[in-house]
């Protein structure tokens, strides 16, 4: 036993003293705020050039109430419209806006740029006409528009689910969608990470044909062991530091982002960060509060202790037979023909998660994937945000934690044989084979 | 202090070994010989348990082999592996932990090799930024750093140059006159006249030939001698009296150098009163065969 640990405690701390995984555990945290400050800064930037609109309004109803923001502002075209066509060509960042005489019939109006027009001035300008066509016509069928926004209703829809204690719980889909999304690409990616890191060391081990001196002193299950716990020690202890990390940088940006919201936000750039960054506009509308409650009622602990269960389970499963194939080849390109099978379930439970799994959480194919063991790592992780039966939750950790048991034993048979075997192209008979081995 | 039992080991069509049996006595340096693919590396891996016999058993000091000999064993494979980027000191503490030392009994014992192999400064150095040969050294030591009882090496002196051949050799005589058992596999035939007590010849999965080097070489004598004597007169048999079948003869200025196959019932000192009345003789030597002969007679004549 003693060995073993010697073996988990080579592979843990030659990983974690490399340069690359301090890196990757600084950085990926950094890389998720960069992108989110990305997010906002890209959307920020979007509106804050100016554009000039030139209006020809033949109607002469529109112009006048038309109202200049702070990167948009209107004036009066003079001339005719083909000279006004003319002049659009040498400048950039302006528009003409051309409103037909019968704008309240047809509700058409025409804009012209010298480049493609950007979404955010057609949507202002949509904004704009709209509510003046809106009074124009209210007003003309005669009715009072001060009554009517005073009876316009404003309904808020509060989604409880029962709990299996009986109780009420506020529920929010579109979080529980979120998370589960989040966690399944992130199962998805750490198998594959360390799936291979649990390859490439058995490749290098038997490249190095130091394998031969290490299982003359242990046995070969005891290294191909040591060295899966080991690697998946490296990947738990980096969760732990980008949990931390993350949970650190992301409020020390959010200290600083509302410190500078009310100087540098005008109200009419926080609004159009609505539809792009929903974080901002949470701040603003007061929504802020239903939200923090949803996530609240998610249990946070729950969600990672389960995240926790099912990477553990699933790169157990997966490392395994990632072990056989790196024991099965001399070198690291040899190794596609054995990969398909391998990625092929991980990789069909990913997109079906997008595509079915988190728009039909209880549907029989998130419960079927959620059962078998070799898609279940991913496909639970996406289902229980949404809240899954206790039963199905355990009965589906016991099939992976069979799952894995299984795959470690065919694999290690594979595993003794393959690292003594050089210069063999190995194919799935002669894998076959060495399952048959008795020794 | 070990013996091989009637070891049988079956890879799907292939029988590597066939009811392979012999014997090796405590404190002896013992050859295991036999050309490419006789099924060498397969005995020792079942000697290091790495794998297992099909039938047949092992048996060290008495005991069938189990997992607590492996302490016991020292083994330096033919296709010498260390991890690169890991430090000297640090893989040479792991590899001697896994065979069951303490940490502190390690170091100590690590210091002592360093010393011994003028390797002082190495503890901090990667495997990488070493030299072939300095390589092979810190494998030397992974070897016989927990003090095993058998050792068990597999071309030791390859990749070395002959001032570190010499040192590595010295080494295993010192090794074996403090008590150890040594396994030595080698196609260089030469070492194994030099070092060995005892060989086993494999071939073809087969136990061939086993014994005493010195039994071993008696019974392959035949009775060939080299005669030099002064003159170029060739050597005549005596009539009708069948002593002796030149097989060659040589002249060289005023020498001759001849050898002689003694017939039959006939012994080397009739020869010689013979021979004395015709020639004045200087040098008379027996043919020995050595190692490297009678390995390439067995092997040739079971093909």
């Amino acid at each position: 036993m003693d060995k073993i640990f010697l073996i988990i405690k080579r592979e843990y701390v030659s990983r974690v003293k490399k340069k690359s995984f301090l890196v990757v555990t600084f950085l990926v945290p950094l890389l998720f705020i960069a992108m989110w400050g990305g997010i906002i800064a890209l959307s920020i930037q979007d509106t804050t050039s100016k554009s000039t609109i030139n209006v020809l309004d033949d109607s002469g109803q529109i112009f006048s109430e038309l109202q200049n923001t702070g990167s948009i502002s209107f004036s009066e075209a003079t001339g005719s419209s083909s000279m006004e066509k003319n002049n659009l060509q040498s400048s950039e960042s302006s528009y003409l806006l051309i409103i037909p005489k019968n704008i309240l019939e047809n509700q058409n109006v025409e804009l012209l740029s010298s480049q493609k027009a950007s979404v955010f001035v057609i949507d202002v300008i949509r904004d704009q006409v709209e509510n003046i066509l809106r009074e124009k016509q209210l007003r003309n069928a005669g009715i009072d528009l001060a009554t009517l926004e005073s009876i316009e209703p404003h309904l808020k829809i509060t989604a409880l689910e029962i709990t299996e204690e009986g109780g009420e719980q506020e529920s929010n889909a579109g979080i529980a969608m979120g998370i589960g999304m989040f966690s399944s690409i992130m199962i998805y990616l750490t198998l594959f990470i360390y799936g291979s890191q649990v390859m490439r060391g058995v490749i290098e081990e038997k490249n190095n044909r130091v394998v031969e001196i290490i299982i003359s002193s242990v046995k070969p299950f005891q290294l191909m062991l040591g060295k899966i716990v080991g690697i998946g020690l490296v990947g738990l202890t980096q969760f732990l530091l980008w949990i931390v990390l993350s949970a650190a940088l992301f409020t020390a940006a959010g200290l600083y982002v509302s410190n500078q919201m009310p100087d540098t936000f005008s109200a009419e750039e926080i609004s159009n960060l609505q539809s792009s960054v929903p974080s901002a506009s949470m701040a603003q509308s007061g929504l802020l509060g239903d939200i923090q409650g949803s996530i609240e009622s998610l249990d946070v602990s729950y969600l990672i202790t389960c995240f926790l269960i099912f990477f553990i389970g699933g790169y157990l499963l997966y490392s395994a037979l990632f072990a056989a194939v790196g024991s099965a080849v001399d070198n690291e390109t040899e190794t596609q023909q054995f990969m398909l099978p391998i990625t092929m379930p991980l990789l069909f439970t990913y997109v079906m998660s997008f595509g079915v799994l988190v728009k039909d959480p209880h549907g029989p194919l998130a419960f079927w994937l959620s059962m078998i063991p070799f898609t279940s790592p991913i496909a639970m992780m996406v289902r229980v945000p949404f809240g899954v039966p206790g039963w199905e939750l355990v009965l589906s950790i016991v099939l992976l934690v069979g799952g894995f048991i299984l795959t470690t034993w065919v694999a290690a048979r594979i595993y003794r044989v393959g690292i003594l075997m050089y210069g063999k192209k190995a194919s799935y008979k002669e894998l076959a084979k060495w399952f048959t081995y008795k020794k | 202090m070990l013996e091989v039992k009637d070891i049988v080991k079956q890879y799907a069509k292939h029988r590597a070994l066939d009811r392979v049996s012999f014997q090796i006595n405590e404190g002896s340096i013992f050859g295991l010989l036999g050309p490419n693919g006789a099924g060498k590396t397969s005995l020792i891996r079942i000697i290091n348990q790495i794998t297992a016999p099909d039938s047949g058993e092992i048996t060290l000091k008495g005991e069938t082999l189990s997992q607590r000999h492996i302490s016991k064993i020292g083994y330096l494979p033919e296709e010498r592996g260390l991890y690169k980027k890991m430090m000297i000191g640090e893989q040479l503490l792991y590899l001697a932990q896994l065979k069951g030392l303490s940490k502190t009994d390690a170091i100590a014992r690590i210091k002592i090799w360093f010393e011994k192999m003028d390797m002082q400064t190495w503890w901090d150095k990667k495997v990488e930024d070493l030299s072939k040969g300095m390589q092979q050294k810190v494998q030397f030591v992974a070897t016989v750093i927990h003090e095993p009882e058998l050792i068990i090496l597999d071309e030791p002196f390859s990749g070395f140059d002959p001032v570190n051949v010499d040192i590595i050799k010295n080494e295993i005589i010192d090794l074996n006159r403090k008590g150890a058992t040594i396994i030595f596999s080698t196609h260089r035939m030469e070492s194994v006249e030099e070092l060995c007590d005892s060989i086993v010849l494999i071939d073809k999965s087969k136990k061939i030939l086993d014994g005493k080097v010195s039994e071993i070489k008696n019974r392959f004598r035949n009775n060939h001698y080299v005669i030099k004597y002064n003159g170029t007169i060739p050597l005549i048999n005596p009539e009708a009296n069948n002593l002796f079948r030149i097989v060659s003869l040589r002249s060289q200025e005023n020498e001759t150098k001849a050898t002689i196959e003694i017939l039959e019932h006939h012994r080397i000192n009739e020869v010689l009163g013979y021979l004395i009345t015709q020639v004045e003789i200087k040098e008379l030597v027996e043919i020995v065969p050595s190692i490297h002969d009678i390995f390439v007679k067995q092997v040739k004549e079971n093909y």
